[in-house]
């Protein structure tokens, strides 16, 4: 145990449907702890979680803030639903900060237990502001009420032994356990810019601490600046009512009817509760969605040996409780156990992986053209216990391999390392380097825009290759889905507030493949309505998955079954039966549509924000390569006779991949009009204030900021 | 021909939903199919006939991530 630097007693506000009405501000330089109240204006114009963080990340920051200044915030809440147990999927902290990849806010979210338990330590929301300049371990006891700072230098920076080791210093016994989560990040968040965070949740019969992530935009590499090697949160006494919701036995009520849902259907949907969200695997392949070689194609016939079913019946364990909060029927947090490493400080001992998620077996499988499950969940874990976003690792190694194999960099540059498509070795050892802080590693860790410059610039790259192959966006990398054939994923991407992450619209199937949405007006209206209700989870301490990864049997019967209307309604109603208020569909939108424009117009008086700043690389939108070309040679020549009233047979190759650029980029432009539009921005993507007063933002912080950009 | 989401597809005598699901390589399972807006239950795939001109919706259900 460390030295104690600073204690406080408080006492843990009392939770009032779904609030304590209380915040906890720490500033790790001057050990400062102090407790602010949550306000009716929070509540009405932010709701909580996502809106709380950004809120309070606003009013700590300026235009000139960095990632590393000491005013920079991390600012995490689970918002008024979260830590519910009647439903699934409803204990998700939001976390946000200024993040070192994009220079603007990041929101990203993890399952465990620290948010809920943070909430029923009587903190609605955290603020952990300055810079220490030694390792800190930051406790919070909700039952004694007692918040202590401490030294944390003695203990280990890896998540898998730290996670461990102060949730039995903490808890104390054995069944406490479960009564403690962890923060944590990792070794190389020190060394890198996409260091993640991970929250922990014990389980129980597994006997061991399991990890989930907010991943990405480099939140674990902010923590780590700010010498916070861990955050701990102890609350024994989780029981139903702890929100002291308004109406329990409608939440009761609902709870029931979904758990049977996800009872008697998940097997013939999803099968989340066998493979979680891996289950995708080989359908991403078939319908050429699945990323391969740095998104170049869409899948790969080695892929059968990443499939769920190798998965499932080589290293996944079956039958156990997966969920991450408690009450989660959907269990799809699963695990690898005694699962043997064969690489780095850990080679030769066993451990439990957490996942492999989609992400990560498309990630650090396919995309680095890697078909070896072995050696991606060894890089999945890797990957968390060193406190790394594998999804930015991924995303970024893809294009390290693809600028090696196409010559743009050299084995001198890469310290020896060859980094070809395929070579699993070389990217294990790329991930020991970030965590040693040595290397190619750490230059590796800088992500993709950084890359593209020092590529060109050090190391004489072609830059328009490499801004067409870079699979980044605001400098966050893209995530791992194939969307070249889908101009309304393509926005679902690029047109983001935080950068390329899929929470925030993934209309692959509504598009490519279900024809749905073909006019402009309705990608632009898909792109207005799926960001704004996924907003929503984040404001309220929700998971995502539970509301279509399984879907009422009569689903069919609606008419929009692509919104599951019955679960849209389920989070209404719980909503109004926690917080006591009467919302319906369209004012759950509405409170969407205030945070999403708050964070627009916050990037934009960060620097961002604009259409220039939405733009995709063309990697993104169609085939940059002749070989791409020539791969879905068939469906690009049909397209250019279809669309643009062209012949291919007389068209040399170059010539059909610039009339394709040509025609899809300006697609990608008229769909950006389209989409604006449609959020009520300008051309140039600013929210009007006309927008801003129609939904109740016409704040004049607000409209300070939009008013020099019109 | 029919029209399978909106995009024509040859047509040929007997054609079956499950058939056309294989050609197509529908494989994913959360779908919904209708012909002609009539919804087909995945019990009946195998024996529902697909005629010359029907309008087969197969919609894929996830919004994904």
């Amino acid at each position: 145990m460390g030295k104690i630097l600073k204690q406080i007693r408080y006492t843990p506000a009392k939770i009032e449907r779904g609030y304590s009405n209380k915040s906890l501000y720490i500033n790790v330089g001057d050990l400062r702890i102090e407790e602010k109240e949550v306000t009716e204006f929070m509540k009405e114009k932010f709701v909580g979680g996502k809106g709380f963080d950004l809120w309070y990340l606003w009013n700590a920051v300026t235009p000139e803030t960095r990632w590393d200044s000491p005013e920079n915030e991390i600012v995490m809440s689970v918002g008024p639903l979260g830590g519910i147990t009647q439903y699934s999927g409803t204990g998700k902290t939001l976390v946000c900060a200024i993040s070192p990849l994009t220079g603007i806010p990041i929101d990203s979210n993890a399952g465990g237990y620290f948010g809920p338990l943070l909430k029923f330590a009587g903190w609605d929301a955290l603020e952990l502001q300055g810079k220490a300049e030694k390792d800190l371990i930051i406790f919070i006891d909700g039952n004694e009420g007692l918040i202590s700072i401490e030294e944390g230098e003695e203990y280990p920076e890896d998540t898998h032994l730290l996670a461990e080791e102060l949730t039995a210093r903490f808890a104390g016994s054995e069944e406490d356990k479960v009564h403690v989560s962890v923060v944590s990040s990792g070794s190389a968040a020190r060394h890198v810019l996409m260091g993640m965070l991970n929250f922990s949740f014990y389980d129980p019969r597994r006997k061991t601490v399991r990890v989930k992530q907010a991943a990405r935009g480099g939140l674990g590499t902010i923590l780590r600046d700010k010498h916070i090697k861990a955050l701990v949160v102890k609350f024994k006494g989780i029981k139903p009512n702890l929100n002291n919701p308004a109406d329990i036995a409608a939440i009761n009520r609902i709870g029931v009817k979904y758990h049977k849902e996800m009872h008697d259907l998940d097997e013939k949907q999803n099968g989340m509760r066998k493979i979680g969200t891996a289950n995708t695997i080989l359908v991403m392949n078939k319908y050429d969605l699945l990323p391969t070689r740095n998104f170049q194609t869409g899948g790969d016939p080695d892929a059968v040996k990443i499939s769920p079913e190798v998965f499932i019946n080589q290293y996944l364990t079956q039958g156990l409780h997966d969920g991450c909060w408690y009450g989660c029927t959907m269990s799809c947090a699963k695990a690898a156990d005694h699962f043997k490493l064969l690489t780095g400080p850990y080679a030769g001992q066993c451990v439990t992986v957490d996942g492999p998620e989609y992400e990560c077996a498309a990630g650090l499988g396919s995309n680095l053209g890697i078909f070896d499950p072995q050696a991606i969940l060894e890089q999945n874990f890797y990957c968390d216990t060193y406190g790394i976003d594998l999804i930015s690792y991924a995303t970024t190694v893809a294009f390290i391999m693809e600028c090696y194999e196409r010559e743009q960099i050299r084995p001198e540059h890469t310290g020896g390392l060859d980094l070809r498509f395929g070579n699993a070795t070389a990217s294990l050892e790329l991930l020991h380097q970030m965590s040693r802080g040595e290397g190619f590693g750490v230059l590796a860790g800088l992500g993709i825009r950084r890359l593209k410059q020092v590529f060109v610039e050090r190391f004489g790259a072609d830059p328009k290759l490499l801004e067409d192959i870079g699979m980044e966006n605001k400098g966050l990398e893209y995530s791992e889905y194939l969307h070249k054939e889908s101009l309304a994923q393509q926005g679902g991407f690029a047109l983001t507030n935080k950068g390329p992450q899929h929470d925030e619209a993934w209309l692959i199937f509504m598009d490519m493949v279900n024809n749905q949405i073909p006019t402009f007006e309705d990608k632009a209206y898909a792109l207005y309505y799926y960001p704004m209700f996924r907003t929503w989870f984040g404001l309220c301490g929700l998971c995502k998955l539970p509301w279509n990864d399984i879907v009422p049997a009569d689903n069919y019967k609606t008419d929009t079954p692509a919104k599951v209307p019955e679960h849209v309604q389920n989070y209404v109603d719980i909503f109004n039966a926690v917080t006591g208020k009467k919302i319906d569909q369209d004012e759950l939108i509405r409170q969407s549509e205030r945070v999403y424009n708050f964070q627009r117009v916050f990037n934009i008086r960060m620097g961002s924000g604009l259409r220039k700043h939405d733009k995709a690389p063309y990697r993104s939108l169609g085939p940059v390569t002749a070989e791409e070309y020539l791969s879905r040679q068939e469906r690009y020549d049909k397209q250019l006779r279809e669309l643009q009233g062209l012949d291919p047979a007389v068209m040399s190759l170059d010539e059909k991949i610039a009339a394709t650029r040509a025609y899809r980029e300006k697609q990608f432009e008229l769909l950006t009009d389209a989409v604006y539009k449609r959020r009520g921005w300008t051309e140039d993507g600013v929210p009007t204030p006309e927008h801003l007063k129609e939904i109740g933002m016409d704040l004049p912080m607000l409209l300070e900021v939009v008013e020099k950009h019109l | 021909m029919i029209s399978v989401n909106t995009h024509e597809q040859p047509w040929r005598e007997g054609l079956n939903v499950q058939a056309l699901l294989d050609e197509m390589g529908f494989i994913f399972r959360h779908i919904i199919v209708r012909v002609n807006g009539e919804y087909v239950p995945e019990e009946a795939y195998a024996a529902r006939l697909i005629a010359d001109g029907d309008d087969v919706q197969v919609m894929h259900l996830i919004a994904g991530g």
